[in-house]
């Protein structure tokens, strides 16, 4: 039982990555619109059947795991690179730095993340790369909190000080005395991010705030579909399912990791 | 007590200013002119200039941010550059809608983790258990814009049962509040029996068991009760995610309510009251942490005592 609790997400998420990194090889059609095939429901010919425009859903759906996946990636990497930096920072130094970084972080805080990036794309204008900026923006304070919080401890253990004894500068020992004990706690809250990216990626496309048609997402494949559930339900389904599929697999994938590391929930 | 208020009452007020000043300058530095998103690419440098002026984005930044802080303390959000009525009758009228929904959707959070969580806790490795954190799973890992279209597909659509949209009467509400509320129960519910399965190995619970008392009022009055205060914490953090999360559902279900006001503003660039609408959310989650704040350090002496 244990065992596919790990095979069967890993599976999922790598079919996700391999789709995503080698989709554009694939020979799909995802913009090609072919009209007497509108909202055609899925058959032995096209598995996912047709969207309102008579486009393949099937070839849309790999589309948008490419959306879905550097979405993700990127502001993941945004997040984690400037919140451990900026938490890391605000712990080692104290006084009025971290005074300040910690009160900026209480405002960021003080946000429903998902608000914050519904105005910050909403005023950008859709793109993917202002989707990325916009939940970057909400992402990494979570990450510094984490980080900050967690260099507090370190930097009373032993080694820490024995390197400072020895003279080392601040950049070596929070390069290579601080940061590697930090990514075990920042892999598993960088897992969990992950699965709320995808999400809100969705999310914002669902809002029309996400990605400019015709490239395609799940939540705008989604927000296209609900106006046909009667008579072309596949088109809410499919994306659908594939978004609670990714997202389920990270999350089960995450509490494995989390018990694997060994780190305390938050 | 009275030292305590003051300290979260004092950090409330800061995190308020830099709340406001946060969303000010978001709006105010991101690139693109408003003034020309507003009115379009044909417009003359001439009407530009002019309504650049009318809106007093023609002074220096740090003045606009003064003046804007100095009207908002005086109650003036300005008028909706879209129906030019004042911003703050607007919200007036918004606000009851998004609150009802929050409510609703905690309600329905709560009723469906305390029971979820309880059992799960008891039954601790059963099938029940299993069960209870399968659903805990699915919840937090469903979006809530497309739980929300697949209850109006089954309920609405194929049974009847309930409205499609709108906000008209009491069965209109009961789809939105399980689709906001989902996510909040799941969150809540491995909450809930994660505490309980740490309350229940305290000594005063075998002492109870050993008076005899039956096990539903061991469970409510000494289990449950003590349990209460990670979970009223974990609650009062997870409600900034409902009221982000109210947004979508509002779209869903056409609910007319601040969220559905933001994103109507958000397309017709109206700035003003898409700052005016996330200041008031924002300012909704930094009160309910406060009080969230108040209640634990009221419900356990030991937190008013440590600040």
């Amino acid at each position: 039982m244990y065992k596919y609790q790990i095979v069967i997400p890993s599976f999922i998420l790598i079919i996700w990555f391999a789709l995503a990194v080698f989709g554009p090889w694939l020979p799909l059609e995802p913009n090609y619109i072919i009209l007497p095939n509108i909202l055609q429901a899925p058959s032995s010919f096209e598995w996912l059947g047709y969207d309102d425009l008579g486009r393949p859903v099937l070839d849309r759906l790999i589309m948008g795991a490419k959306t879905s996946f550097f979405v993700a990636f990127g502001v993941i990497f945004v997040s984690v690179t400037v919140g451990t930096l900026v938490g890391a920072i605000s712990a080692w130094f104290g006084g009025y730095i971290d005074l300040v970084l910690v009160r900026i972080m209480d405002v960021f805080l003080a946000f429903p993340g998902i608000l914050l990036a519904i105005a910050l794309s909403g005023i950008l204008g859709p793109g993917i790369e202002n989707v990325v900026f916009a939940l970057s923006v909400v992402g990494w304070v979570g990450f510094a909190r984490l980080a900050r919080a967690q260099t507090l401890s370190l930097r009373r253990r032993e080694h820490v000080l024995a390197a400072i004894a020895l003279g080392a500068r601040t950049p070596r020992i929070l390069w290579y005395h601080i940061l590697p004990l930090l990514l075990a706690p920042l892999i598993v809250e960088a897992t969990f991010g992950i699965a709320g990216i995808v999400i809100a990626e969705a999310g914002l496309s669902f809002l029309g705030l996400g990605v400019q048609p015709p490239t395609a997402s799940w939540g705008s494949m989604i927000k296209d579909g609900t106006s046909y559930m009667l008579v072309a339900p596949h088109m809410v389904l499919a994306p659908g399912l594939v978004l609670l599929l990714v997202v389920l697999s990270v999350n089960i994938l995450g509490d494995k990791l989390r018990d694997y590391l060994d780190v305390k929930s938050r | 007590m009275p030292s305590f208020l003051l300290s979260r009452l004092l950090s409330m007020f800061t995190v308020l200013l830099g709340v406001i000043t946060l969303i000010f300058f978001l709006i105010h530095l991101v690139p693109g002119d408003p003034v020309q998103a507003m009115l379009g690419e044909t417009a003359t440098p001439t009407d530009l200039e002019a309504l650049r002026i009318a809106l007093g984005l023609d002074q220096p930044l740090l003045t606009q941010w003064w003046l804007y802080m100095s009207n908002l303390f005086q109650g003036n959000l300005g008028n909706s550059l879209y129906s030019k009525e004042p911003i703050i009758d607007i919200l007036i009228e918004r606000f009851p809608a998004t609150l009802e929904l929050a409510a609703a959707g905690l309600l329905v959070a709560i009723l469906l983790a305390l029971p979820l969580g309880s059992i799960a806790a008891l039954r601790k490795d059963t099938i029940y258990d299993n069960g209870a954190m399968v659903f805990s799973l699915l919840g937090v890992s469903i979006p809530n814009f497309w739980l929300g279209p697949m209850l109006i597909l089954l309920f609405s659509l194929m049974l009847g049962w309930f409205p499609v949209s709108g906000r008209e009467g009491a069965l209109s509400l009961v789809l939105p509040a399980i689709t906001l509320g989902t996510a909040l129960a799941a969150i809540l519910g491995r909450m809930v029996r994660s505490t309980l399965l740490e309350v229940l190995n305290e000594d005063y619970i075998r002492t109870a068991r050993a008076k005899g008392l039956r096990e539903s009022a061991i469970v409510i009055h000494h289990a449950l009760r003590n349990a209460s205060l990670p979970i009223i914490t974990i609650l009062g953090l997870q409600l900034g995610t409902l009221l982000g999360g109210a947004v979508i559902t509002e779209i869903i279900f056409a609910w007319p309510g601040i969220g559905q006001l933001t994103i109507e503003s958000i397309q017709r660039r109206d700035y003003p009251l898409v700052q005016a609408c996330i200041l008031l959310i924002s300012l909704s989650y930094v009160f309910v942490n406060t009080f969230t704040d108040i209640l634990y350090g009221w419900l356990d002496p030991r937190v008013r005592y440590s600040v």
